[in-house]
């Protein structure tokens, strides 16, 4: 010990363990730094503290079952990884949902976007001292938590699609609702703008911080608004589109220098995107079911079936015990557009209930891992904008 | 002592027994102004901050939370006082103590309207000045002695920041100074009578400038709160301290900004004069005036982020000390010619 103590001081380095109770690591990240001055000599971050065993539990489940597990994996858009899970399980499945059910797929997944965009801004603004645009943000994610309430019953862990589909349809009053919102959404974006974008201390402190240029974080495996910064146009939106992204119309912003404030501005135009997006679900929603209608082995029956017709109690009674027990045997990887990159789900089917294996590939992770590059040289001051520009969220991280 | 006592009971001791008795009557109208004051700063800040945040700020305790201070206080006296086991525990002690003590006799030479100042000497300014570098001890210590890396790093941070600021803030009042030609407060005041708008903010509005920017480094307030960065440094040098500890670290920062939004008052914008009489109530323009500043703090905190260290230095050094040093030569120059 004082062996170590002396080389240390030789040195002139202090290890500093940020996390994982630290009131900017949002969650249980730690990072161990090693400090020359205020200087970071190395950073090395710790992950694990919030594992739950997602992926093994997901084998122990039936694929309807497994549900409910990927609303904590991001519990800040939690809407986007249920969409993502039921669209990589209809693909191994085989299932097409309505056209409806598509729409309003897409219509929540953008809420999602912005919800959770708006806790980045609020977090990330925080953290660098700005603390009015903190309760800005959060006012406009309380709206759209309550449009979650009126829509499913549920403001952060919602579990509103469903495989084949979507649990309810939307009632005329949501539409309504979330149309007013996304009226004045954009004036919102105005206000926080008003508050940061020309602020010189908050130039200062984004601008040329935590830079990555396009080919580093192509390698790195950076993806979302982390890779669209640095001036690379990659999203799964428009790339494999899912849903009826197809059938929307939306720009992918992109930054050029890779930095910080770069970022910032790339999800500050997201903002507008999706905006623009959920005005055209909204506009173009077509009628009909929101279930896939001939799939009674992988969708459940409406419940005020299940009461009165006996095959689809017993439908409902089996595919609640032993999953959609005629999944084909194979492999699928699929992989959406969540908020903070690309997110991924990786399946084994042996041809049972259960998958066999599901692998999730979540943008955090590997956002993490990219912190020592995005860090070492910089000042602890930078560590903490760098955190806030990767939008973090430890209970994907960790799974 | 004999010559202490043969003063005492000589013929002009009853004078003398009547001067320390006003003294010590003025020092505990002062505390307890001060002292009432610092509880409800903090409540003014919460309700100004929280009504430019879309919130109400405190509402449970009492009506409109007028009792929160009252509670807060309460709570801070009850807490468990928790001492690091690797602490140096005299320099522990002791450092909190240090940090009030310079704040509160700071106060002696603080003028609140004619006439009533606790002591009248001749080198206010200096005096103030050379307290509040005798304040930035108790903060480097308490980083020190908590023996914690967080609060060694914001006592490195705050040490490195009020000495450079301590610069520019001396600079910026030496063009008061010179136009007054006084160090003592009241005469400052009085100088400034003369001056259009009975004040000095017109002919040293640079001087005001650097001081107001510099007053904000020097009670550790945002943008410059990099000692108590809280995202950073978890609460900067009083991580480690609870209970009565912390709050005198509290009082200490209050009184701190109180004290330097008085100055601010009295150097640049006139002191207790106004532009009428106030019957009755002659700090009324004074108080006027440093609630006036204390709302541009809150205002302040609740609109910009945080500098970086280094940015913060570099302004200092780069920016203000010029800034002001070129103040003093105009000043000076101006006073040459006249």
């Amino acid at each position: 010990m004082e062996q170590v103590d002396k080389e240390t001081s030789a040195r002139e380095e202090l290890t500093l363990s940020l996390g994982p109770q630290h009131p900017a690591t949002h969650g249980v990240l730690k990072l161990v730094l090693e400090l020359e001055g205020e200087t970071v000599a190395k950073c090395t971050p710790h992950v694990g503290y919030l594992h739950r065993g997602v992926e093994k539990l997901g084998e122990n489940r039936t694929y309807l079952s497994a549900l409910p597990l990927t609303d904590r994996l991001d519990y800040v858009a939690s809407m986007s990884y249920n969409v993502g899970y039921v669209v990589a399980v209809e693909r191994l499945l085989g299932v097409e949902p309505p056209e409806r059910a598509k729409f309003i797929r897409t219509m929540v997944s953008e809420m999602a976007r912005i919800s959770s965009h708006l806790l980045w801004l609020a977090t990330h603004a925080l953290d660098i001292g700005a603390m009015t645009v903190f309760l800005y943000a959060f006012r406009e994610r309380e709206w759209i938590n309550d449009l979650f309430e009126m829509l499913c019953g549920a403001r952060l862990t919602v579990s509103y699609p469903r495989i084949g589909g979507v649990r309810n349809d939307v009632s005329q009053e949501f539409l309504d609702s979330l149309w007013k919102f996304t009226e004045e959404f954009p004036g919102r974006l105005l206000e926080y703008e008003t508050l940061i974008d020309q602020n010189r201390i908050w130039l200062k402190r984004t601008i040329g911080i935590g830079v990555v240029s396009a080919e580093d974080a192509a390698n790195l495996g950076l993806t979302g608004p982390m890779i669209r910064g640095s001036g690379v146009p990659y999203d799964l939106r428009k790339f494999a589109p899912y849903d009826a992204y197809d059938q929307v119309e939306f720009d992918v912003p992109t930054g050029t220098n890779g930095d910080t404030y770069d970022r910032y501005r790339v999800r500050m135009e997201e903002f507008r995107q999706s905006n623009g997006i959920v005005r055209q679900c909204i506009e173009k929603l077509p009628p009909g079911p929101v279930m896939a209608p001939d799939a009674p082995k992988f969708t459940l029956p409406p419940k005020e079936k299940v009461m009165e017709d006996m095959e689809a109690l017993i439908h409902h009674f089996v595919l609640v015990t032993k999953g959609p027990i005629t999944a084909p045997e194979g492999e699928t990887y699929s992989a959406i557009e969540a908020p903070k990159g690309e997110l991924g789900f990786f399946f084994i089917s042996d041809g049972s209930g259960t998958p066999y294996r599901m692998r999730i590939r979540t943008p955090s992770y590997v956002h993490a891992l990219a912190l020592p590059y995005l860090t070492e040289g910089s000042f602890v001051a930078d560590v903490i904008a760098v955190i806030g520009t990767a939008d973090l969220v430890l209970g994907e991280v960790d799974r | 002592m004999t010559g202490f006592l043969e003063t005492m009971f000589s013929p002009g001791s009853a004078d003398m027994i009547l001067t320390i008795g006003t003294i010590v009557v003025k020092i505990a109208i002062l505390i307890g102004i001060v002292l009432l004051h610092v509880a409800y700063a903090p409540y003014f800040e919460r309700k100004v901050i929280g009504h430019m945040q879309v919130r109400m700020g405190p509402m449970r305790v009492g009506p409109h939370g007028l009792l929160q201070p009252i509670a807060d206080g309460l709570k801070l006296f009850f807490k468990e006082d928790i001492i690091p086991a690797q602490a140096d525990k005299s320099i522990f002690y002791i450092s909190p103590v240090i940090c009030l003590f310079t704040a509160m006799s700071t106060l002696a030479v603080i003028p609140i309207f004619g006439g009533f100042v606790i002591a009248n000497i001749n080198i206010g300014i200096l005096f103030v000045l050379a307290m509040s570098s005798l304040g930035a001890y108790g903060i480097v210590m308490s980083g020190w002695s908590s023996n914690s890396k967080y609060a060694f790093l914001g006592g490195l941070r705050s040490s490195a920041q009020v000495i450079s600021y301590e610069i520019a803030m001396g600079l910026s009042l030496v063009g008061v100074i010179i136009m007054s030609g006084s160090l003592n407060l009241t005469d400052i005041v009085a100088a400034q009578e003369a001056y259009p708008l009975k004040s000095f903010i017109i002919p040293q509005i640079i001087g005001f400038f650097v001081f107001c920017v510099a007053a904000m480094a020097e009670t550790n307030r945002t943008p410059f709160d990099l000692p108590e960065a809280e995202s950073e440094l978890v609460a900067g040098y009083f991580t480690e301290y609870s209970g009565m500890r912390f709050a005198l670290f509290f009082l200490a920062e209050y009184i701190g900004m109180l004290l330097m939004c008085a100055i601010a008052a009295i150097c640049f914008l006139g002191g207790w004069n106004g532009p009428f009489e106030v019957p009755y109530i002659p700090f009324f323009w004074l108080l006027v005036k440093v609630y006036a500043f204390m709302f541009i703090y809150y205002w302040v905190r609740a609109t910009v982020p945080r500098y970086r260290y280094d940015q913060l230095m570099s302004l200092g050094w780069k920016l203000m000390i010029p800034l002001a040093l070129f103040n003093v030569v105009l000043t000076g120059t101006i006073k040459m010619l006249r």
